[in-house]
């Protein structure tokens, strides 16, 4: 048990609670916690970069007020006295609550969980992550002579514990460990353009790292980018990586959030489910508890289990993913998608892109080993900037190749830009079998003519 | 939470502390203390749909061994801020340089800190003059519902509020002992419409430093308005034609363009990672002589003002390019260690859980002798970029940003409004290309990310003319 679990007690902080809100006058209340205690080494060229640790803890208190207003506080003390403090500011935040739509206690909170098979690893000693860090950038900078550093790299050991307690009786508590290592490599050939590219990857623990994997794809991309050209600007048709698929999608979730259709920002509507939103081969779903998810969550921020939920199933919209409070507007139960707020948010936890059961995966003629004129997006970038979720539209640099009978050539500088909802009516395959990333699970995914900026 | 770091007796808690990080044999211990109490708002239409308060506190302890280029550091945070925690943190960053608080032979020279220099002195009322909360969403209520009355074809409305007050102290062996509180407060306003298919979505934000009365000084509608006529302007408008073109970027938010494609390559972080092209170019031409360009922390009331640095350093004005000539980096303590170029007060962290890096601050071009007319005026075809969004550099050097609101430029007049845009490039072939800089500099307030988290900062420039940049679009 590291030192910030120690402070972590669901029974503990229920009974604390459970004291405090009655001397307060709280009727209705609850809290989520979470704790952790990190490792993290950074090196540069045989050295050490940077060496870190934290323990981190956090507390956050919803307390509803006789009119049914919520108000929340949240601080980092889970003393005594900072519980007091975040449930006195808590009550007191209650009279500026909302009076229209406000949150209420998920009815999923004390349902039984599944429980997470997932093991835990103790940390490692930081001396084993840097020796380990070591060696990989000592490999990887022998890969070939171009590649002079890895500017970005790292690797990192976590141990957490999270908490969800709540005045009806719900009290929940996970602990998880994870892993994590990237590797970005920088190659520069004389009166050359630097070239860049990296891999991740993820374990429970630091000794379950694909290590070799993450330095083998970190040098092949990276050389891969070395005999690059500028592309003519035009339309072509792409395909893009498991993981750039499953980012663009991420970054068109409002898509499938209850949160923005309440609040008119999503490109969905109430009456958008049932309705066909992609190619009839494609079905997405959100799936927490996915066995290949390492950083699944039991239980999302209001209590509710998580759980696998079809959003796109063979082309069709079928469901949103929803809070309590979006859940209670719709009808609907909660999704377990709720975060722990005010006013709760919505969020996505881990996409699976798959075809649909009986559907086909498209054009099987398609493959990336014999095509010819085709792009193949490997990485997109700055999605911050160049997606306007909103509108449907993106505009986004990318890394990735030119395709000319199955060879491939590294595109310099380039911008792939179209509208969401084209792309997802516009798949003309799902090529190979899914493919884990970091972000999900989903194979090539190849789309009719995108718009291609480049510099030639 | 008060805590109160100008409390005598945490210097002699730092002092123990200071003295078995060196005793251990440490170079330098640095101790950076932090209580923060934020607030923020969300409303929505005609509603306030969010209020939460926040408040936190902690330590994040740096131990630095070796010297010049091989200098190693260890970092350790914590939220426990009692003798027991502090320690056990110094014993963690200590064991991370090869050191231990059992270890011996350490060095002699640490005999206490000197009397605090409290920059914050003077300035404890700060929180209590900010705007409550019933204030601050009177004030929100007031903006949302001006976007209704000006606004065409709205769809959703939004205003968000934060304040940010924070008080830090930082000790370091070397005798740094200084204490600062700090206020930083954002406003936010942002209009969706759409009628049928065609929608879009603007948005401003205003930030501050160190001054209460920011909010009510805030004039809603002249925002509302503003947002109101980018909204119609871009809520018809077609996807701009990819391709090469020479455009000008307007002031103020446009200055993000120098913060991605250049000033991140002027941080000494930058030189440690091997990352920037411009490492030996000090004192060597990097940019058009019709540019130079300066980073600052003393602005009254900017964005990213400070009275010290994270690391308890003033802050300074840093010429960066003079007409065009590379004249500084920006340095922080681990960049001076490690490179040699003297700290400019730039050690910046968003809180305690990060080690300073070198950051920006305030950063512009400087103004120029045209008028924004002259530029757009000498450009047959190409694109004026009135609002910018975000963006970013990667290790390479290639930078891109997004145009939030575009106009085509066609024989020296502006022409229709276009979306969709984003520019890409990398510095070294870009600065050379901004060619006029108009006689208009404008500041506006921003979020930075980086290796030590989401720093406050301010970009800014004059209208300027690139001469050609690549144009993503359709």
């Amino acid at each position: 048990m590291t030192v910030a679990e120690a402070g972590l007690d669901a029974a503990a902080l229920q009974e604390s609670l459970t004291d405090l809100a009655r001397r307060e006058g709280v009727g209705q209340w609850d809290l989520g916690a979470a704790c952790s205690t990190d490792l993290s080494v950074q090196v540069d060229r045989g050295e050490p970069r940077q060496l870190k640790g934290a323990q981190r803890s956090a507390v956050t208190v919803r307390a509803w007020d006789a009119e049914g207003r919520v108000g929340i506080t949240s601080c980092t003390d889970l003393s005594p006295e900072g519980l007091a403090l975040a449930l006195r500011g808590a009550r007191e935040a209650s009279a500026f609550g909302d009076r229209e739509d406000p949150p209420q206690l998920s009815c999923r909170a004390t349902e039984p969980l599944e429980p997470l098979d997932r093991p835990l690893c103790e940390l490692s000693p930081i001396s084993r992550l840097l020796d380990t860090l070591l060696e990989a950038e000592r490999q990887l900078l022998d890969r070939h002579k171009a590649i002079t550093t890895v500017p970005y790299n790292g690797l990192a050991e976590r141990r957490s514990m999270r908490v969800y307690v709540n005045s009806a009786g719900a009290c929940r508590q996970q602990s998880a460990s994870s892993a994590s290592l990237y590797l970005y490599a920088r190659a520069e050939q004389a009166g050359r353009r630097p070239r860049s590219a990296g891999a991740v990857r993820l374990a429970h623990g630091a000794a379950d790292l694909d290590v070799q994997g993450c330095l083998d794809e970190s040098a092949a991309l990276t050389i891969s980018h070395l005999d690059y050209a500028p592309i003519t600007s035009g339309t072509y048709p792409c395909v893009f990586s498991p993981e750039a698929f499953l980012d663009l999608i991420g970054a068109f979730s409002n898509l499938f959030n209850a949160r923005s259709v309440l609040d008119g920002v999503s490109l969905s509507t109430r009456e958008s489910l049932g309705q066909s939103l992609a190619v009839p081969f494609l079905t997405v779903s959100d799936d927490p508890r996915h066995p290949l998810h390492l950083a699944a969550a039991a239980f999302d921020g209001e209590g509710t289990p998580t759980g696998r939920l079809p959003l796109i199933e063979a082309g069709v919209l079928r469901h949103f993913l929803h809070s309590e409070a979006t859940a209670r507007q719709f009808g609907v139960m909660p999704t377990g998608h709720g975060g722990l707020g005010a006013k709760a948010s919505v969020s996505p936890d881990w996409f699976v892109v798959e075809a649909a059961a009986g559907g086909g995966a498209g054009d099987t003629s398609l493959n990336r080993d014999t095509a010819s004129g085709v792009v193949w997006i490997d990485s997109l970038s700055a999605l911050h900037a160049g997606v306007k979720a909103s509108q449907g539209l993106f505009s986004l640099p990318f890394d990735g190749w030119l395709l000319q009978n199955g060879e491939r050539r590294s595109i310099e500088a380039a911008t792939v830009a179209g509208d969401i909802r084209t792309v997802l009516q516009s798949i003309l395959a799902l090529e190979g079998e899914p493919v884990l990333t970091p972000s999900g699970l989903a194979p090539h995914v190849w789309v009719e003519g995108l718009s291609i900026t480049g510099e030639a | 939470m008060p805590i109160c770091f100008a409390d005598p007796s945490w210097r002699t808690r730092l002092e123990a502390l200071l003295a078995a990080g060196t005793g251990a044999g440490a170079d330098l211990v640095e101790v950076f203390l932090e209580s923060g109490d934020r607030l923020s708002l969300l409303a929505e239409q005609e509603r306030v749909t969010s209020v939460s308060p926040s408040f936190g506190s902690g330590a994040g302890i740096r131990v630095f061994r070796g010297s010049g280029s091989a200098t190693r550091d260890g970092f350790v945070s914590t939220n426990n801020l009692s003798d027991a925690g502090l320690r056990q943190a110094l014993d963690q960053a200590l064991g991370m340089v090869g050191l231990d608080l059992s270890g011996s032979g350490g060095r002699p020279g640490f005999e206490g800190l000197p009397p605090l220099r409290d920059l914050g002195a003077g300035r404890g009322d700060g929180l209590a003059r900010c705007p409550g909360v019933a204030e601050a969403a009177e004030r929100l209520l007031d903006g949302t519902a001006q976007l209704q009355r000006h606004g065409r074809h709205v769809q959703a409305r939004r205003g968000s509020y934060s304040r940010d007050w924070q008080e830090v102290l930082v000790a370091a062996s070397d005798g740094t002992f200084h204490r600062d509180l700090r206020l930083h407060q954002t406003l936010g306003l942002s209009l969706l419409a759409a009628d049928g298919d065609h929608r879009s979505s603007v948005a401003r934000r205003f930030g501050s430093s160190d001054d209460p009365d920011d909010l009510r000084r805030w004039d809603a509608e002249a925002t509302a308005q503003d947002l109101a006529a980018s909204s119609a302007s871009m809520l018809y408008a077609e996807v701009v034609e990819a391709g090469t073109y020479p455009v000008v970027l307007a002031n103020r938010f446009g200055g993000v363009i120098f913060h991605e494609a250049c000033g991140h390559l002027l941080e000494t972080t930058q030189i440690e990672r091997g990352t920037t092209p411009f490492a030996d170019r000090l004192g060597q031409p990097i940019a058009h002589e019709a540019l130079t360009a300066i980073d600052e922390g003393l602005s009254p009331g900017a964005f990213g003002s400070l009275a010290m640095d994270d690391e308890g350093l003033a802050p300074q004005r840093t010429v960066l390019i003079e007409n065009g000539v590379l004249r500084a980096f920006l340095s922080d303590r681990a960049g001076e260690l490690r490179t040699g170029h003297r700290r400019t007060g730039s050690g910046r962290r968003q809180s305690h859980a990060f080690p300073a890096a070198s950051r920006m601050r305030n950063t512009f071009i400087a103004a120029g002798p045209h008028s924004p007319d002259d530029l757009i005026a000498s450009i047959d075809r190409g694109l004026y970029c009135k609002v910018m969004g975000g963006g970013s550099v990667g290790p390479t050097g290639q930078f891109n940003f997004s145009v939030e609101e575009g106009y085509l430029i066609e024989n020296g007049t502006l022409g229709k409004p276009v979306k969709g845009a984003t520019l890409i490039g990398d510095a070294q072939t870009v600065m050379p290309r901004i060619s006029m800089c108009a006689n208009d500099l404008d500041l506006a307030a921003g979020f930075c990310g980086s290796v030590s988290g989401s720093i406050y900062v301010t970009v800014g420039q004059p209208h300027i003319k690139v001469d050609a940049i690549t144009v993503g679009g359709r």
